[in-house]
């Protein structure tokens, strides 16, 4: 072994670090960005394929960060090497907005691309289970009101379904989900766990005098065992239901679709997960999903304004469009033109804070 | 031994005693001996059955994903619909609509059909992603305008799932029509219809239709980034444990570098990656995504496996190679870069290649550098955006269709073969090259 050889190779290694290091990358970037929620990750990557299969532009490039670390990323600065758009599967909040304009994120385009149902579904070989809001609650909550009707609340006692709704079944209560981290988890527990908790006039009265007492009292998941965090994988929820037909699972309407043979989604309120229930807003727990794009780097990166005109064309995201497929429930006909028609004039968007 | 204790028991009153209780104690400690082999046994028994659970599980959702149904279709290259204008122009090839060829070969296939929701039903019996393997057998050979030939074209995930599991009654029809059901068994019976070898696994990159992924692009980023973690972790890795070993005068403060060096290596790997995300993307400026990036954190990681191992290695040449090559008056570097280094190699590159196998599979620390993405396009080069296999897997294991569970576990396959293969190269390294002293 030549030892010239070695030394001249490290040399070269470390001198090509420095160099690469001091060479500007900002100077052009020609594929789109984008990053954001695992929940709207397979809609954005199927349109991100679309338009690069049919545009002379390059497929844009999609990470999966989840809703806040996409912001976190989003919300850094102006420029090439920051994201051009990140995917929300909620609303952008006043902070992250306030991060944005801070860091110079003057404009943005907020656009809503239709909605995801979340299921409570249960095995196939298993009964289809009929469940109201309250009934969600009073089985999930760390801590429930006070059975005799006054106020104050006791530590969830429930450890069957019939314990917290006779007409349920005795079955021990288990309840895959997903973790805190999850936009899928904070869609669930404001939409079914707030919904059954307004339900109790106490509690409702008290949004208005403690808000903060009154998210504690909704959003607490109890930890007793009875909720199971199961990861961000939904797939891992499906098979873990198929063994445990006793269990139920929280995830999202396109794992239902895709596993209908295997697991069935529990009526809410009277109404089943369907296609058609929750484009109507018939069924109750259901969530807008987003996107949000850098109008200052519209003209800079080539493709971004195709890439928002595919993303809302009809052949996209409308009610036979390829997204729908994918398990996207599309917006109404009439929000859904006036959204693609401010998405055309790149209206930017303006909080209720501003 | 227990006849030197019986002798010198013998002269004490309580004879034998030593000798009784050895004896009497004998079938216990037998016994006991055999249970401790035993549970052995039993354990490594529980970890083999565990792998074969796992790698029948693997392989038997795998390899439906080798095989892929595809349907074969007459396409008439029509000249009005691929070149309207005859000029033979890539751009207007390349825009084509490919797909009216398909739905017109589809029709001509199944007259009967004409109710117009019929008729889009027909259309999705065949992968969404066809008509671009249309459109490159033209872009590869634009003589093919205006002729007619059979073309092998996938058809769509719900027809390939279903064929997969129309045997399990809860399945049904899945999400075929009955209609769509009939055309394809119909399709089958005149042998149209048929499970072929899956090219496009091997030949495409991420896709969001299971039809059209493949693990090109993410075999390519690992093979980048691979590549640049041996460039900078083998030689900086050696480097370092020769100094140490040969060089370095044992201080405090080489005590102090080996602590941190054996510390370095129980990190856990997400660690490396912030410190990825902080040092060379938001302070050096690298791109995201790129396998440069990917490639510097994940020698970061190996590096302590690295220097290590070629310390062990260093370690294990007989101080007498060197006292020979010193005296006979070879100077210090000479014996270190002519004699030790030589015979210490081989157990550097068993090292190295270890090092690299774990790197091939870390998927953590690239989560933080942007790794974790849908990358559609083959990395070009170190600073291309691009994924790695686990990632792929990981990603692929998150999607919805069910067709992408047999793609996970192929790609499984696919990452497990490559790592059996660098382990089975570092033990030839070692079978062939090492030397015992």
């Amino acid at each position: 072994m030549n030892n010239k050889a070695i030394f001249a190779l490290v040399g070269l290694v470390s001198a090509s670090i420095v160099g690469i290091s001091t060479q500007a990358f900002a100077a052009s970037r020609d594929n789109i960005s984008i990053v954001g929620s695992s929940t709207v990750y397979p809609f954005s990557t199927t349109v991100a394929e679309q338009f690069g299969k049919s545009t002379k532009f390059k497929t844009p490039k999609v990470e999966s960060t989840g809703t806040g670390g996409g912001m976190k990323l989003f919300c850094k600065g102006v420029g090439v090497d920051t994201p051009d758009m990140t995917n929300a599967s909620r609303r952008i909040k006043d902070s992250e907005y306030q991060q944005c304009l801070d860091n110079g994120v003057k404009e943005i385009v907020e656009v809503k691309i239709g909605y995801d149902g979340i299921v409570i579904a249960n095995s196939k070989k298993a009964d289809l289970l009929d469940l109201t809001l309250k009934d969600i609650y009073l089985a999930l909550a760390k801590d429930i009101p006070n059975p005799d009707g006054s106020e104050g609340t006791i530590p969830n006692p429930h450890k069957t379904w019939k314990d917290v709704n006779s007409a349920l079944p005795a079955d021990k209560i288990e309840v895959l989900g997903p973790p805190p981290t999850s936009g899928t988890r904070d869609a669930f527990v404001e939409l079914a766990m707030e919904g059954g908790c307004k339900k109790f006039d106490w509690i409702k009265a008290l949004k208005k005098s403690d808000k903060s007492a009154y998210k504690t009292q909704c959003h607490t998941i109890r930890e007793d065992g009875a909720y199971i965090e199961a990861g961000e994988n939904d797939n891992l929820i499906v098979q873990k239901l198929e063994a445990n037909p006793k269990a139920l699972g929280i995830f999202g309407y396109s794992f239902l679709d895709q596993n209908s043979d295997i697991v069935q989604g529990s009526k809410v309120g009277g109404v089943n997960p369907t296609f058609d229930a929750i484009a109507s807003g018939d069924y109750p727990v259901s969530r807008a999903l987003y996107f949000y794009a850098k109008k200052a780097h519209i003209g800079v990166i080539p493709g971004m304004k195709e890439f928002l005109a595919e993303f809302t064309s009809e052949k996209a995201w409308g009610p036979d469009g390829y997204l729908s497929e994918k398990g996207l429930i599309p917006l109404p006909d009439n929000e859904r033109s006036g959204m693609a028609s401010s998405v055309n004039n790149l209206d930017a968007l303006k909080l209720a804070s501003q | 031994m227990s006849e030197s204790n019986h002798s010198g028991t013998t002269s004490m009153p309580s004879s034998k005693r030593a000798f009784d209780i050895v004896t009497d104690s004998l079938g216990k400690r037998y016994a006991a001996e055999k249970r401790f082999r035993i549970y052995g046994i039993v354990s490594i028994m529980l970890a083999i059955a565990f792998l074969l659970i796992l790698l029948v599980s693997i392989v038997s959702k795998g390899l439906p994903a080798f095989t892929y149904t595809q349907v074969q279709l007459p396409i008439t290259y029509d000249e009005t619909v691929v070149d309207p204008e005859g000029g033979r122009d890539v751009d207007t090839l390349s825009r084509a609509n490919y797909s009216a060829l398909i739905k017109s070969s589809l029709r001509e296939l199944f007259p009967e059909v004409t109710e117009r929701s019929e008729l889009r039903k027909l259309n999705k019996i065949v992968s969404s992603g066809a008509d671009f393997l249309l459109r490159n057998r033209i872009l590869e050979n634009p003589d093919l305008i205006g002729t007619q030939e059979q073309v092998w074209l996938p058809v769509d995930d719900e027809v390939d799932t279903y064929l997969l599991l129309k045997d399990n009654e809860a399945f049904g029809t899945g999400r075929l029509s009955e209609s769509q059901v009939s055309w394809v068994n119909r399709l089958i019976q005149d042998g149209k219809m048929e499970n072929r070898f899956n090219r496009t696994f091997f030949t495409a990159s991420d896709s969001r239709e299971p039809e059209s992924a493949g693990i090109l692009g993410a075999l390519v980023g690992s093979a980048l980034t691979l590549l640049i973690t041996l460039i900078i972790s083998f030689p900086l890795g050696v480097a370092a444990a020769v100094y140490l070993e040969e060089f370095a005068p044992k201080n405090r403060w080489t005590d102090l570098i080996e602590v941190n060096i054996n510390n370095l290596a129980a990190v856990p790997s997400i660690i490396f990656g912030l410190l990825g995300l902080a040092v060379f993307i938001n302070f050096f400026g690298l791109p995201r995504s790129a396998p440069l990036v990917g490639g510097l954190v994940l020698s970061l990681m190996t590096l302590p496996t690295i220097i290590i191992a070629s310390r062990a290695s260093l370690k294990s040449v007989p101080p007498s190679i060197r006292e020979g090559a010193l005296g006979i008056g070879a100077s210090k570097m000479q014996t270190v870069t002519h004699h030790v280094l030589p015979l210490a190699l081989p157990g550097m590159m068993t090292g190295t290649i270890i090092g690299m196998a774990q790197a091939l599979g870390e998927t953590a620390p690239l989560l933080m550098i942007g790794m974790v993405a849908f990358i559609v396009e083959v990395p070009g080069g170190i600073f291309d955006s691009a994924t790695v296999l686990p990632v792929q897997i990981y990603l692929w294991a998150d999607s919805p269709e069910r067709a992408f569970v047999a793609l996970t576990s192929a790609t499984i396959m696919v990452l497990l073969t490559f790592l059996i293969l660098m382990n089975g190269l570092a033990v030839l390294l070692r079978k062939r090259f090492e030397k015992r002293w």
